[in-house]
């Protein structure tokens, strides 16, 4: 017994180790965002995210990029996948291998060779930072499809959607009623991912020039780097709130299916 | 089944693929023709101002910051996934790290720069505590900055990474195995250096090679970290994109940019042949 408590006590210490490595420097933007002058402490810093005219309506900038990211992916993709899975599934590796593609082109790449289709997508549309929802869709994807093909691949969709069809339903309810609420759990994780993925990314709203909470945060860091890391602290919780709901949301779909 | 009646709901996938084509292919297509072209003409000029000293002196620069920090995230993220698998499959503790690394690795970017900026910058946390009660300078000449830094905060998502990748692996080796090895005599040493390492090898060296991608193709945690020069081969593309006045640069951002698909490529192909092994028994 005396070799599994040592090896108890050492996976404690190896584990408080981890835990100083990255609970540290968190805990010192924590510190180093209320520092007050003279020593005492300020939330100076931590009101400036709602005060602050320009990193506000950056913040609002993100959130609304997040939203339409999430609407225009899952409008691409759910349908998509389940046509896919119901009608051509010849068709099934192609897509895997084409939304598992952003992984390995990267972003810095996609910046540099899109100005001629911005040019574009401004002309049409206007010049806006929420025309960023176009390429963040395709840095996404690869994450939402695994959320939604997991789903999908734990219900029996032709079974349903044969049962439906011979009930006299279009393929619009059989998606729409049939299909999409029993993979809420699938749409739910990708939507929290996109959401994660988005609100940090800086890659590719930094180079368009376009100004989002992450590109905001690196401007304000060198004139106020109180609220820069502030933002960022802030930022990072709200990401990790997201991720921990996250996986409630994947374990009580697995609980479901062992019942 | 006719050919005709077997392609038409594949027409269904035209606006999808309409838009991977707009916002993924034709940017990939435009940097490699941009890598090969100049004025509508074809010409190596761009590939080869790859090779002078200066683009050759940054990709050994970015060789190095991705080696380094993908090993360091190797061992270490492999070592943190260990102490958690030991647990329950559902603990809190499992869910607590697999989210913390989930954000770490995957939308920390800029904010863990400020991080670091926070701890051990100038007017760092632990900087100021060190320097008034140990007199020590941990700042020293700025060293955050520069790829020491660079290494350091890379492993800050690389270990988290590391942790997202090779939990799954770790979770294919069964009980079954180890009871069976032990019933045949093994001792725990023979366990893990006959049956155990052997086994999780092919997926400890694609989860390198995915790190080492990963960190190559990294680019906000470098660009808000360094703001003198351009050491990495991500932080060179960035100059080449904004220097409209020095006519050309933008081919040499082409020119990286193809440099970057190229390596990463060829990372991630090597990634996807060990994955392959790997599947054969993680079922």
């Amino acid at each position: 017994m005396t070799t599994s408590v040592r090896f108890r006590v050492l996976r404690v210490m190896l584990l408080a180790a981890f835990a100083v490595f990255f609970f540290g420097p968190l805990l010192a933007m924590l510190d180093f965002s209320t520092r007050g002058a003279g020593g005492g402490r300020s939330w100076d810093a931590w009101a400036n995210l709602v005060q602050d005219p320009e990193l506000r309506s950056a913040i609002v900038t993100s959130l609304l990029l997040a939203v339409f990211t999430v609407v225009l992916s899952l409008v691409l993709l759910v349908p998509t996948m389940i046509w896919v899975r119901l009608r051509v599934p010849w068709a099934g590796r192609l897509l895997e291998s084409l939304c598992l593609l952003p992984l390995t082109i990267p972003a810095l790449v996609i910046v540099v060779g899109i100005t001629n289709v911005y040019q574009w997508v401004t002309y049409l549309l206007g010049d806006s930072a929420l025309n960023l929802t176009f390429v963040y869709v395709v840095l996404v994807l690869p994450y939402a499809y695994r959320s939604l093909d997991s789903a999908l691949s734990s219900i029996d969709a032709a079974t349903l959607s044969e049962a439906a069809r011979s009930l006299g339903a279009g393929w619009f309810t059989v998606i729409g009623r049939i299909i999409v609420p029993n993979i809420w759990t699938g749409v739910l994780s990708a939507a929290f991912i996109s959401v994660a993925l988005v609100l940090g990314e800086f890659t590719v709203a930094s180079l368009l020039n376009y100004n989002n909470m992450q590109v905001v945060i690196n401007l304000l860091g060198k004139s106020d780097a109180n609220t820069s890391v502030a933002a960022s602290l802030a930022a990072l919780v709200f990401a990790f709130v997201l991720l921990m709901l996250l996986s409630f949301v994947g374990r009580s779909r697995r609980d479901a299916e062992g019942a | 089944m006719s050919r005709a009646a077997r392609l038409t709901p594949a027409l269904a996938l035209l606006p999808f693929l309409a838009y991977l084509t707009v916002f993924l292919l034709v940017p990939t297509v435009t940097v490699v023709v941009g890598a090969f072209a100049e004025g509508g003409r074809p010409t190596l000029s761009n590939v080869s101002a790859l090779g002078d000293p200066v683009a050759l002196q940054t990709l050994r620069t970015s060789v190095v910051l991705s080696a380094v920090s993908a090993v360091i995230g190797a061992v270490l993220g492999s070592l943190l996934a260990y102490l958690i698998v030991m647990g329950s499959a559902r603990s809190l503790l499992r869910r607590f790290v697999t989210s913390v690394s989930g954000v770490l690795a995957q939308c920390g970017g800029v904010m863990l720069a400020f991080a670091f900026i926070a701890t051990i910058g100038f007017s760092g946390t632990l900087t100021v505590w060190l320097r008034d009660h140990l007199h020590i300078d941990v700042y020293g000449s700025g060293w955050l900055f520069a790829l020491p830094g660079l290494i350091l905060v890379y492993a800050y998502f690389q270990i988290p990474l590391m942790v997202i990748v090779f939990l799954p692996a770790l979770d294919g080796i069964r009980p079954q195995w180890r009871e069976a090895s032990v019933t045949l005599g093994a001792s725990g040493w023979q366990y893990w250096t006959k049956v155990a390492f052997p086994l999780l090898r092919p997926a400890f060296l694609g989860a390198t090679l995915l790190l080492f991608a990963n960190a190559f193709a990294a680019y906000a945690t470098a660009a808000a970290l360094v703001s003198q020069g351009n050491p990495i081969v991500p932080l060179l593309i960035r100059a080449g994109l904004s220097s409209e006045v020095l006519l050309g640069h933008q081919h040499l951002a082409y020119a990286l940019a193809f440099e970057m698909i190229v390596v990463v490529a060829i990372v991630m192909a090597l990634y996807g042949l060990l994955l392959r092994r790997t599947a054969r028994w993680l079922q």
